[in-house]
């Protein structure tokens, strides 16, 4: 699991061992739920579920992320399939941003009488 | 529910309905804001800001964490039962389809809950097995019996009401995926709190074998109800080697045990009173003195002796548990191989 949201399991690899006789029971992917509460919004992650294939994590994620209108719009992700930036690398990965601040409006000095600017 | 005109509107009824929760959601916007002095742990607890799935955290921190919410999602899906129980016996359609709604929003909880739990590196079959093994708690309330359909008002004032008082503060948790499912677990629950006012009120004014029977469940919820926020963890009485510092310290919890269930006692007592329900406490009475209500002991021998497996329901409620997942495996197993046989269709059609 790449994790954005939910980090690798402790025991995603191995599968439980349980009783001889009886196979333990494969768990279902994990998928990442993203609603558009409504028309002009983007998607928001919203939490995540367990489901076999798409078409069902789509019904479970209405079933248990939208009872109440929160949205007019779904997506769900396998989250296997995102890939997230390392907080460990969050200074160096994002660092570039802050020395470029010519980028923002409030570097350039101008006289404070002019309008509109 | 909320359209519903036999409670006046304006006053709160819970605490989901107080400023207080409205303080816990703003609290997300000005933290998300704040800046911690470093991305270390500590730097982020101390400057309150909110620990994410993949920050380094102390392995105690992580591992109180998958307890509690672990705890707290088997008491959702537990709780489905004592309630589920008078889906077929609700006295009417409009109570049949409110208990559905209420027993399916139990389950969400469960799943935005365990769903917050598997952010932390559990998988939730784990826990299930923890949950089926008696390895892990749910909340002892649910060991209680649902003995008449006033049980279902007295559940939904009481111990939703215990709930929320509870939950609220839990939206402003450190751990940013618990809190996030707790602001919506809230907003939620206040719909429950109310349904069960609106069963009590409808019979306490109805007939006097209406009446007493809403009286009769309140006489046996009131003192689980209290004893929901834990055992005391202020004062002298504090019980030895509880969660609470710890707890505290790491901004998991906010508030003491003691604390919230005196601002319960100080919130129920009124509504108590327009209900025209006698709480089952000679001891509870005002006091000017410290501005709250006192109230009388609670039988923490019963607690324990409950938590530990001896209540009156704890062998039928994890068999009952238990009876539900193995009799939905075969549904778990064919969508299984649906999915399997959808994925590979070029493998079928080559065969």
């Amino acid at each position: 699991m790449s994790g954005a949201v939910t980090p690798p399991a402790e025991t995603s690899a191995e599968v439980p061992e349980t009783s001889a006789d009886a196979p333990a029971e494969k768990s279902w992917p994990l998928w990442e739920v993203f609603v558009r509460g409504k028309r002009g919004l983007s998607h928001v992650h919203a939490g995540s579920l367990h489901a076999p294939d798409a078409a069902l994590a789509l019904r479970n994620a209405r079933d248990v992320y939208t009872r109440r209108q929160e949205g007019v719009s779904l997506w769900v992700v396998r989250a296997d399939d995102i890939t997230a930036s390392s907080p460990d690398e969050k200074d160096s990965f994002f660092d570039p941003a802050a020395d470029k601040i010519y980028r923002h409006p409030t570097f350039y000095d101008v006289p404070d009488d002019v309008e509109y600017l | 529910m909320y359209g519903n005109d036999v409670i006046d509107p304006n006053v709160p009824l819970n605490a989901a309905e107080t400023a207080a929760y409205d303080e816990a959601t703003a609290h997300v916007e000005q933290r998300a804001a704040g800046e911690a002095s470093g991305d270390g742990f500590d730097a982020l607890i101390a400057a309150d800001q909110r620990i994410e799935p993949r920050d380094a955290m102390p392995d105690k921190y992580r591992e109180t964490l998958i307890r509690q919410i672990a705890q707290h999602a088997h008491s959702e899906i537990i709780g489905m039962q004592p309630e589920g129980n008078w889906i077929t016996r609700a006295p009417s359609l409009r109570r049949k389809a409110i208990l559905i709604a209420k027993v399916q929003d139990e389950a969400g909880h469960g799943l935005y809950l365990y769903s917050a739990a598997e952010t932390l590196g559990i998988d939730r079959a784990e826990l299930l097995d923890r949950l089926h093994d008696g390895k892990q708690k749910y909340s002892s309330i649910f060991n209680y019996p649902t003995l008449t359909w006033a049980d279902n008002g007295a559940i939904g004032w009481l111990v939703d009401g215990a709930a929320i008082m509870n939950q609220v503060p839990l939206c402003r948790c450190s751990y940013g995926p618990y809190a996030r499912a707790m602001i919506r677990v809230c907003k939620e629950e206040s719909f429950h709190q109310r349904q069960g006012f609106e069963i009590l009120w409808t019979l306490m004014r109805g007939t006097e074998a209406q009446q007493a029977m809403a009286q009769d469940a309140a006489n046996r919820w009131w003192w689980p109800a209290l004893a929901m926020f834990g055992p005391p963890d202020t004062g002298d009485a504090a019980v030895k080697g509880g969660h609470t510092e710890q707890s505290m310290a790491w901004g998991i919890k906010r508030f003491a045990n003691d604390d919230l269930r005196q601002k319960f006692v100080d919130m129920m007592v009124p509504q108590a009173d327009k209900l025209g329900i006698v709480l089952p406490d000679p001891d509870l009475r005002w006091n000017a003195d410290r501005g709250h209500y006192d109230f009388g002991e609670i039988d923490w021998d019963e607690f324990w002796r409950v938590l530990r497996g001896d209540g009156p329901c704890n062998a039928e409620r994890i068999e009952h548990r238990r009876r539900a997942h193995d009799e939905g495996a075969w549904v778990r197993e064919a969508a299984t191989a649906y999915a399997a046989k959808q994925a590979s269709p070029r493998r079928e059609s080559a065969a």
